[in-house]
C-alpha cells in the first residue's frame, strides 16, 4: 500500500474492525486495556503480599535464602533461589519489551521512507515481533528450568508456605506471559496475512501495554521475591 | 520528549518517544538491574541497613521508566494515567496494610526512649 492509496486512519479502523470512541474522544479499546491493567495491579498486588506475609513462616525448608537441614533425615537442602539464572531471566524480559517498542514503532512508521538497511532492519515489524516472541519464550524457559529443578531439590507448591506462595505467584505470572507470546503470535499472523498498517497501530500498541505491564510486574517480584532476604 | 506531552485530545497520539530514547532506556534498565545484582553480592551492602531501601528505589524507578516511556503513560490521555495509578495506589496501601496487620512492618514511635 503506497501513501497516496492508503486510506485515512478513521476509514481504515472501521475497515479492519477499528474500535469506536469514547465521549471524551479516547479510543474504547484503550480504556479498556488500561482499566484491565488497573485490575491486574490489584491480582499482583494480593499475590505479592501474600508472598510477603508468609515469607519467613514455613516451619520447613527448602527456604529462598537460607540452607535448611531435615532434622528427620539430616538431608541440607541450599538456599533454593538462583539468582545468576534469574537474573539472565530478568534481561531477557527486559529486552523482550524493547523489541515490543520497536514492533509498535515499525507499524506506526511503516510509511516513513527507509533510506538505509538499519532502517529497514528498525521499519520491520515482523523481526521485532518475533524478536519479543522468542524473547517471552526464552523468558518461559528459564521458568520451566527454575520450576524443574526447584521440584528436584525437594520444593513443590505442597511443601511449604513458601513454595504454596511462591508457586502461585511466579506461577501466575509465567501464565500471563503466556498469553502475552500467544497475543504476539495472533499480531504475527495478521502481519504475515496482510500487513500491520499505521492504521493498526492501537491494536499492537494494546498488545505491548500488556507485555509492558507483564514486564513491570517481573520488576516488582525480582526485587521483592529474589533481591530482599 | 517531554516538550511533546499533549494536553488532551488525539494530538498525542503521533507523539512518542523516538527509537534512539528507547535503545538508551534498554541500556538504563540493564545497567540499573546490573547495580542491583551486584549489591546481592556484596557483603557490605547487603548486609547494611541501606539495602532494602536502595533496592526498592532501584526497583520503582525502573518500574516507573518502563511505565513512563514504554508504556508511554507521561505521554498519553489523563484518563489513562488515572485509570493505572488509581488502581496501583489502591493496590500499594493494600499491600502495605497487610503487612502491617501481620507484622511484617511496624512503626517504631520513639515515645520510651
Amino acid at each position: 500500500m503506497t501513501a497516496s492509496t492508503a486510506p485515512t486512519p478513521a476509514a481504515d479502523a472501521h475497515a479492519h474492525g477499528g474500535g469506536h470512541h469514547t465521549s471524551l474522544g479516547l479510543d474504547n479499546r484503550k480504556v479498556a486495556i488500561w482499566t484491565f491493567i488497573g485490575s491486574e495491579c490489584m491480582l499482583f498486588a494480593s499475590l505479592i503480599s501474600t508472598y510477603l506475609i508468609y515469607k519467613g513462616r514455613s516451619p520447613q525448608g527448602p527456604f529462598p535464602h537460607e540452607s535448611w537441614t531435615n532434622p528427620t533425615t539430616g538431608e541440607v537442602f541450599k538456599p533454593i533461589l538462583n539468582i545468576p539464572i534469574t537474573s539472565a531471566s530478568t534481561f531477557v524480559l527486559l529486552m523482550s519489551s524493547l523489541a515490543m517498542v520497536l514492533a509498535l514503532a515499525a507499524v506506526q512508521n511503516r510509511h516513513v521512507p527507509k533510506h538505509s538497511a538499519w532502517d529497514r532492519i528498525l521499519g520491520s515489524s515482523k523481526l521485532w515481533l518475533w524478536t519479543t516472541c522468542l524473547l517471552g519464550i526464552g523468558f518461559l524457559g528459564f521458568q520451566a528450568y527454575e520450576f524443574t529443578s526447584f521440584i528436584h531439590e525437594g520444593l513443590t507448591i505442597r511443601t511449604n508456605l513458601f513454595g504454596s506462595s511462591f508457586f502461585t505467584l511466579t506461577g501466575f505470572h509465567g501464565a500471563h506471559v503466556t498469553a502475552g507470546v500467544i497475543w504476539l503470535f495472533t499480531l504475527l499472523a495478521i502481519d504475515y496475512r496482510r500487513g500491520l498498517e499505521p492504521s493498526d497501530a492501537t491494536i499492537v500498541d494494546i498488545a505491548a501495554l500488556y507485555w509492558h505491564f507483564v514486564d513491570v510486574v517481573w520488576i516488582a517480584i525480582f526485587t521483592l521475591v529474589y533481591l530482599i532476604k | 520528549m517531554a516538550d511533546n506531552a499533549p494536553a488532551a485530545g488525539h494530538a498525542h497520539e503521533d507523539h512518542h518517544p523516538t527509537w534512539s530514547i528507547y535503545w538508551k532506556v534498554a541500556l538504563f534498565l540493564t545497567i540499573v538491574t546490573a547495580i542491583e545484582v551486584s549489591a546481592y553480592y556484596i557483603p557490605a551492602w547487603e548486609t547494611s541497613w541501606v539495602y532494602v531501601p536502595s533496592m526498592l528505589i532501584m526497583s520503582a524507578i525502573k518500574f516507573v521508566v518502563v511505565v513512563y516511556y514504554y508504556m508511554h503513560l507521561g505521554y498519553d490521555h489523563k484518563v489513562f494515567q488515572a485509570l493505572f495509578t488509581g488502581p496501583l495506589i489502591i493496590a500499594i496501601l493494600t499491600l502495605i496494610g497487610l503487612l502491617f496487620l501481620f507484622s511484617k512492618l511496624a512503626i517504631r514511635i520513639g515515645l520510651l526512649a
